[in-house]
């Protein structure tokens, strides 16, 4: 089903001694989250997505706009009227029900016309346990399971009313590192398996990144940009994003656009692409600069480390703004490890210019040539 | 290593000191008591061992009354205590206003003495040839005669010990009931509400079972409570108890050691081991009722 948002707004008032207070957790969300796509919802903490996602749900009210699922405004309906399925940060399995009675605990709520026979209540059950992969723990609680198993008990849950929209919040964030790779692949086998729509809330850009179809990306309770991994990636509309994906992070220069060349630290580094002279942020991803003894840039070598498949160079360089500046490239054949310096060429479609006052982007797409 | 476990005996030393003085040794003592015939306190003599003194005490008419008020207070006052206690808590944690000045309120006859709450409950109670009490004034707006509720029929003595009891004991509960609810986490609540779940389904399905090692808690300690039963009489009837047909199990026992017939600490010991069998048993019903309900 599709999921329109109009002028979403949410607004809490503090309490206690922040009465008075206004936080705006969601502000003005206008998008469309296509039909059976698995969308990752992505920010830094307390940016707001478990609210939208509340919202989303019905355990949340609006302060102003409206939500549709499909053509129908839903904004008015309590959670369990707008058919969708919810999975918590928690789980929020029950603790003293088996896992076949937490599955089949939506279906025994329906009262009335809406009631299924057993059997059909049964086989739904086993549908959804056997969709998860947990059809041999049955009979188990909640606390004899492992994280992992959880996560997929609580899956089966939300997912045996067939529901339009299926909702996740953090659903990754209570497991370990390796379960976290397989729970996401999961996640989105299930997905495919059910097309249902899916949202999931994530503050790891690097899973929101492998398994979404769209990413959504919000800071503050704005919503920043809309769409596909690689593009979100590719060509990031501000510095933010820019910075809040990626690993290892962007590289963010102190720079100047000078008769259009982009100058990093004085050294005229490449064509600006059209930007007007000014000074700018420069964002450079890892794999953008190229050693190359020739490079018109000179950074400080700090260490190169070799993880397997590629290099990583740690450098230093005044105009650099953040903690540790890196470089990522295929071989260390290029540089000498003993050498104080280093230097580097720069790949005009990895490198984003940002505007100083406002953090928005300035060059086109994917850069033009040097 | 020797020398670690005689430390270990020694740290324990005081605690087994005097637990066994004050403890063992006087259960051990009220055991043998019970089967000794014929115990005379001051010449430390008896005239045989058996199970006499069990047979007396069972005879006893003062004994039987006792029996009887104790199982009615107890089979009253327990459900309908913790039942109230239950419904005033789950109103309590969902009112927002004022939650606390209602918490403060309710909690307010715990920190009260007992004698006084007696007093009280006697003023309202009792008839004295001036006044009928309030009680009676308000009965008798509906039409209803006075009723002597302090030394009239027994149903009545009754109603009024079992209001008492039920009054002096919720507030404990409501305050391990509240604070109960509240440790419930908000998100299986929120689970339920997006999976439609009906209120009543929400009470039994997930509020009930995740207090329910409260609630357990709650109806053991309600029944030994109940069942040692004593100050709360006084409170109410004074220490003639026996006169006012409201006598319990520990003032049949106190009766037997120190009241006007006092002196027979054989037939006081074999009361209290009666006592301690049936809140022995009554325990154990409770904790096999107890597996397949609580949920830890």
């Amino acid at each position: 089903m599709k999921i329109v948002l109009k002028n979403l707004t949410k607004v809490f008032s503090g309490k206690g001694k922040r009465r008075g207070e206004k936080v705006v957790a969601v502000n003005r969300f206008d998008l469309t989250i296509p039909d059976g796509k698995l969308v990752g919802l992505l920010g830094p903490s307390g940016c707001g997505k478990s609210t939208l996602l509340n919202l989303i749900c019905g355990l949340e009210e609006p302060t102003e706009g409206r939500i549709l699922f499909g053509e129908d405004d839903i904004t008015d309906l309590p959670p369990e009227a707008r058919g969708v399925g919810m999975v918590f940060q928690n789980y929020a399995l029950y603790p003293h029900l088996s896992v076949h009675d937490n599955i089949s605990f939506p279906l025994e709520n329906l009262r009335g016309k809406k009631r299924l026979p057993k059997e059909e209540m049964e086989k739904r059950v086993l549908d959804a346990a056997k969709l998860v992969q947990i059809s041999e723990l049955m009979e188990r609680r909640p606390d004899e399971l492992s994280g992992g198993q959880q996560q997929r008990v609580a899956i089966a849950r939300a997912l045996v009313k067939t529901p339009g929209v299926l909702l996740l919040d953090e659903p990754l964030s209570n497991l370990d590192a390796r379960l976290r790779l397989q729970t996401r692949e999961e996640i989105r086998r299930i997905q495919c398996e059910t097309g249902v729509t899916t949202v999931f809330v994530t503050h790891d850009q690097e899973e929101a990144m492998s398994i979404s179809d769209f990413i959504i990306v919000m800071k503050e309770g704005v919503l920043q940009q809309m769409g596909e991994p690689q593009a979100i990636y590719e060509q990031p509309v501000n510095l933010f994003v820019a910075k809040f994906l990626g690993n290892p992070q962007i590289n963010v220069f102190d720079a100047e656009v000078r008769s259009g060349r982009l100058y990093i630290g004085g050294a005229d580094v490449m064509s600006a692409g059209g930007v007007a002279d000014q000074p700018v942020w420069a964002g450079v991803r890892p794999e953008g600069l190229v050693a190359d003894a020739e490079g018109p840039l000179e950074c400080g070598l700090v260490r190169v480390e070799i993880m397997g498949r590629d290099t990583s160079i740690v450098f230093k360089h005044g105009s650099f703004t953040g903690a540790s500046a890196r470089a990522i490239v295929p071989t260390a054949k290029n540089v000498d490890r003993s050498a104080q310096t280093v230097r580097f060429s720069l790949n005009p479609e990895k490198v984003h210019i940002f505007s100083k006052s406002d953090e928005m982007r300035l060059n086109a797409a994917g850069g033009e040539g040097k | 290593m020797k020398r670690r476990r005689s430390k270990g005996w020694l740290y324990l030393l005081p605690a087994i000191l005097l637990l066994g003085a004050f403890m063992v040794y006087p259960l051990i003592d009220v055991f043998i008591y019970s089967l000794e015939e014929g115990y005379n306190s001051a010449s430390q003599t008896f005239g045989g061992v058996g199970l006499y003194n069990y047979s007396h005490v069972l005879r006893d008419p003062y004994f039987m009354q006792a029996l009887r008020n104790t199982f009615i207070i107890v089979i009253i006052t327990v459900p309908v205590s913790t039942g109230l206690a239950l419904l005033i808590s789950l109103q309590l944690s969902k009112i927002k206003k004022l939650q606390e000045l209602f918490q403060t309120v309710f909690f307010l006859p715990y920190v009260t003495n007992t004698l006084a709450v007696g007093l009280v409950f006697m003023i309202l109670f009792k008839r004295t040839p001036y006044t009928d009490g309030l009680i009676n004034l308000m009965i008798s707006v509906f039409g209803a005669g006075p009723v002597d509720f302090i030394d009239g029929p027994y149903a009545a003595k009754m109603f009024v010990m079992c209001f008492y009891t039920v009054w002096v004991v919720l507030p404990f509960k409501i305050l391990i009931l509240t604070s109960a609810l509240a440790s419930v986490k908000k998100e299986y609540y929120n689970a339920a509400r997006v999976d439609g779940t009906p209120k009543w389904r929400v009470f039994t399905k997930i509020t009930l079972p995740a207090i329910s090692p409260m609630m357990f808690y709650l109806i053991i300690t309600g029944f030994i409570g109940a069942f040692k039963a004593y100050s709360d009489e006084v409170a109410l009837f004074g220490t003639d108890l026996n006169a006012a047909g409201m006598n319990t199990i520990v003032g049949y026992i106190y009766d037997m050691l120190y009241g006007n017939g006092g002196g027979y600490p054989s037939y006081a010991a074999a009361a209290a081991l009666i006592l301690f069998a049936i809140v022995l048993t009554i325990t154990v019903i409770n904790l096999m009722v107890s597996r397949k309900h609580v949920y830890y």
